[in-house]
């Protein structure tokens, strides 16, 4: 009776003991994963999010090649369209179905008129045109100067970019990624507003023509600045090699660059309509390097004046002789 | 459904119109004048109606809100504290919650009155008088010197005011944790930590605030005492089972000699007597009454004079007029310090306005009497003062900040030739500047400067690169050749910010240099010749500032580069709000 008792016992203490195994197994092998799944392989922990490998569209349309429309008058939608018909209208570009992120120039939070900021009309236009052409979505984003939605507010474009149905796009934390530019010696693991640019099938600048200090004029080019984010206002030491950078690293479909009143002084803020002056040229260009050479005329600045030009074109952005593209002049008045 | 669910649902319903009113102040339509949505409970606060009003002898913008509560408080008594407080409607809810199990005995015993009960209206003695003091010096006609300002009173009611606790933790506390928007201020956790502590007192015993502490509750009490229609026995004999008391909020004695000024009119009692003694009317048998207020001459007298003497005693430590804190900057259109101080609640409505974020509350910046007041941190937030807001203006309910337009304050419009208002002055710090102290390009401060003209102007300066002087062998036009091959600088040299100077020409911008090869931007003036030494410079542009221009909105301190102790630095020095502040002679019309 004795031992058969005992072997009853052995036989539940044997039970016990494998399910007590078989859990802390489990347990262990749970433990195990875990912590499988949160070391990372490399040692670097001083970068907690990787830097994103994949590298930024080029959405730029093939076969278009570099062409240039400058619509001459003080007529900014009137400017605009022309100048896109001049270039074979916006079906050249917008393909249905397109998802067009408008970068605007939203830097300040400062009403319209005082020419610091992309023109609403401009963008409301622009949204407009794109979404006739079929785009699925148009949005609009700037990681500005200034608080973001004021921005928006005080210069128009969050309104106008409601009236045209276009979706406002405010530079979230998550919407930033690491990248490093390739070929850039500046641009290397750093936060640039990736999320609008994965999203996007087509990518179009919009900006005024504005002085600038440090950069000598803020146009197209300068205007990709608004697309880094961290504490980029380190980068103003090197700022024409950056422009450079930004000019290899982005490449729109095409830039609209507002000179119809160009801030000639106190740039890139103003904050005086005494600031500005009526230049009247609106020029939409597939290639940013010849907008802003033009551009520069318009604030009676050599092209040799303004280094990061000749920066862009040793990246390859594009070409300072603007003249070749054979510019469509469109007068509008 | 009887009374205590309608009360339940008004609770209910206020508590969400409190919510709302917090979020109508919130950033977001920047351009807003009206500034009763965010206020509506503040205007509605007598206590604070008649601190501001006592202090700084204004009469807030609707303070008719708070004459008709403390109207309809003689007529219903604390129904504000029962039906309407937010923070009471959440106290009320934890206690529900810790005690809905809890044997009757325990609740009767949690709801008794206690001696300490007294205290709030020491608490508001404390809090009032000071104010008070200052109508008393005003009507008094006492002068304007630094011993009447010692003798002035202050409005230090908002620290415990119910609503000044609930909106600032709210807007400081709340919004942060679960807003969509980053938020971030300094003493958070105490804003928050206080109304955690509250409510987590009513684990202890119900209402304990209302109770024990709330100068807001003692100000109803005093004048519900008088109320025309209160809860009562309406005989003096019952069986004493005093299921009245088992919920009874205010702890007001309803079972023995209700006390009206402890009622907080949640009528829990009303509906629960087997004997249908309980009632709500005009008129009750004395002897069922205890309309006395529970305080002694000696408290009340020790609270007064406490009070009185702490606001001189608090100023007393020489923060106002000349030793005035330069780090105290205050939102543009604040008022001169001692009249801000006079009117300014505590309530954080301009905190939680503030679209960048950068009003922050104040530690010891303003003396102990200014702390939680409205100060702005440039480093926190989004890129400083927006010259084109005026948000704080417009939501501060009793003026402590005054509603400016954008044009005041930027002296357009009518009132173009004004000056505009200066919130304080930015100072270059030199031994950190990138371009004064390490001979960096940057400027990133003059360009985000958004005063036209521009506040921080440029000094060009052609600094030594860091390279010895270099022999010529040749020289075009614009290509030169040297005799050494030109050290390798990884590109810097044709970035655009180097340039070269022959003999004592104006120095010409490198466009590249490789090997011995030096290719110049433009033709200089007489052509260098073989056998000479060019130096290389770097062109710098070190920033500037004019104090005639500079409004002191800080953008250019919060994008300076320098991240830690920023290299531009706004400070109080020439604030608009003090002439004794002023540090440079009136601007010449053009700016």
């Amino acid at each position: 009776m004795n031992h058969i008792l005992s072997d009853d016992a052995n036989i539940q203490s044997r039970r016990a003991f494998l399910t007590r195994a078989a859990k802390s197994g489990a347990a262990l092998v749970a433990l195990g994963y875990g912590a499988f799944r949160m070391v990372r392989p490399s040692s670097d922990t001083s970068n907690p999010t990787p830097t994103d490998a994949t590298p930024l569209p080029d959405f730029r349309v093939p076969k278009t090649g570099a062409r240039m429309a400058i619509a001459e008058g003080p007529d900014r939608r009137r400017g605009l369209v022309a100048a896109i018909d001049a270039l074979g209208g916006i079906r050249t570009f917008i393909a249905p179905g397109d998802r067009v992120l408008l970068k605007v120039n939203a830097a300040f939070a400062m009403p319209p008129a005082l020419g610091a900021t992309a023109h609403p009309e401009l963008v409301e236009t622009l949204a407009h045109l794109c979404l006739d052409a079929g785009a699925a979505e148009v949005a609009v984003t700037d990681h500005p100067i200034h608080e973001a939605a004021s921005c928006f507010r005080f210069s128009g474009i969050g309104e106008a970019a409601r009236a045209a149905r276009a979706r406002l796009w405010l530079p979230a934390a998550r919407d930033f990624g690491r990248i490093t530019a390739p070929g850039s010696r500046l641009i290397r693991d750093w936060p640039v507003l990736v999320g609008p640019l994965r999203w996007a099938t087509k990518l179009i600048g919009v900006t005024p023509v504005k002085d600038h200090a440090r950069a000598v004029a803020s146009m197209s080019l300068k205007n990709w600045y608004g697309l880094i984010g961290g504490p980029r206002a380190v980068f103003h030491q090197q700022i024409h090699d950056f422009i450079g950078d930004l000019a290899a690293l982005f490449r729109p479909t095409f830039v609209v660059l507002d000179g119809t009143m160009s801030m000639f002084r106190n740039g890139p803020t103003g904050g005086s309509l005494a600031d500005l002056k009526p230049t009247h040229r609106l020029i939409v260009s597939t290639d940013p390097v010849a907008a802003d050479t033009f551009g520069a005329t318009l604030l009676d600045h050599a092209p040799e004046a303004v280094p990061f030009l000749a920066r862009a074109v040793a990246r390859e952005a594009g070409t300072m002789e603007w003249e070749r593209l054979n510019p469509i002049r469109i007068p509008t008045s | 459904m009887n009374i205590v669910h309608t009360r339940r649902i008004t609770q209910i319903f206020f508590l969400l119109v409190f919510v709302a009113a917090c979020l109508a102040a919130a950033p977001g339509d920047i351009g807003r004048y009206s500034s009763t949505p965010p206020n509506l409970f503040l205007y509605a606060d007598p206590l604070a109606a008649l601190a501001a009003w006592a202090s700084a002898g204004v009469i807030p913008a609707a303070s008719v809100g708070a004459l008709a509560m403390l109207a309809l408080t003689l007529v219903f008594g604390r129904f504000f504290c029962g039906w309407i407080c937010p923070l009471g409607t959440l106290q009320q809810a934890i206690g529900w919650l810790a005690r809905r199990k809890a044997p009757a005995k325990e609740r009767i015993m949690s709801n008794r009155y206690r001696l300490a009960h007294r205290t709030k209206y020491y608490v508001l003695a404390i809090l009032t008088v000071g104010a008070l003091a200052a109508a008393v010096f005003r009507t008094a006609g006492l002068p304007d010197s630094s011993t009447a300002r010692v003798l002035t009173g202050s409005l230090q009611t908002g620290w415990l005011d119910p609503l000044c606790l609930s909106h600032r933790a709210f807007h400081l506390a709340l919004v942060p944790l679960v807003g969509g928007e980053p938020r971030q201020f300094v003493q958070a956790l105490w804003m928050g930590g206080l109304v955690l502590a509250i409510l987590a007192l009513c684990l202890w015993l119900p209402r304990w605030f209302c109770r024990h502490l709330c100068p807001l509750g003692a100000l109803y009490g005093l004048f519900g005492r008088w109320a025309l229609f209160r809860a009562g026995k309406t005989q003096s004999q019952c069986t004493d089972c005093r299921r009245c008391e088992r919920d009874c909020e205010g702890a007001c004695e309803p079972s023995t000699r209700l006390r009206p000024a402890e009622c907080l009119v949640c009528l829990n009692c009303l509906h629960v007597c087997p004997d249908d003694v309980i009632g709500f009317r005009c008129r009750y048998p004395p002897e069922t009454e205890n309309a006395q207020l529970d305080v002694t001459r000696r408290g009340l007298l020790v609270s007064l004079a406490s009070g009185a003497l702490a606001i001189p005693l608090l100023r007393l430590n020489g923060m106002l007029g000349r030793n005035f804190s330069p780090r105290l900057l205050r939102p543009p259109g604040s008022r001169a310090e001692p009249e801000f101080l006079a009117r300014c609640l505590k309530c954080g409505q301009c905190m939680g306005a503030c679209p960048t974020n950068i009003i922050q509350p104040a530690g010891f910046e303003a003396g102990l009497e200014g702390v939680w007041t409205p100060v702005l941190n440039y480093r926190i937030g989004k890129a400083g003062c927006l010259p084109e807001c005026t948000a704080c203006g417009h939501v501060c309910p009793t003026g402590a900040i005054r509603a400016l337009t954008p044009d005041e304050r930027l002296g357009r419009g009518k009132f173009e030739g004004r000056d505009r208002v200066r919130i304080g002055l930015a100072f270059v710090d030199r031994g950190r500047c990138l371009p004064w102290a390490m001979d960096r390009p940057c400027i990133v401060c003059q360009e985000v400067c958004p005063v036209s003209p521009k506040a921080i102007g440029v000094v060009e300066r052609f600094a030594p690169a860091g390279i010895e002087p270099m022999t010529v062998a040749g020289a075009s036009e614009r290509e030169w050749e040297l005799e050494n091959p030109i050290p390798d600088r990884a590109g810097d040299w044709s970035s655009g910010d180097y340039y070269v100077r022959w003999s004592s020409q104006a120095p010409v911008r490198i466009v590249s240099a490789t090997g011995h090869r030096l290719q110049l931007a433009k033709n200089v003036e007489t052509p260098a010749l073989p056998g000479g030494t060019v130096e290389f410079l770097v062109r710098l542009l070190q920033p500037i500032v004019n104090p005639q221009r500079c409004i002191g909105c800080g953008i250019c301190e919060y994008h300076c580069p320098v991240a830690g102790l920023k290299a531009i630095r706004v400070s109080a020095e020439n604030e608009s709000r003090h002439s004794k502040h002023r540090l440079t002679t009136p601007a010449p019309a053009d700016v």
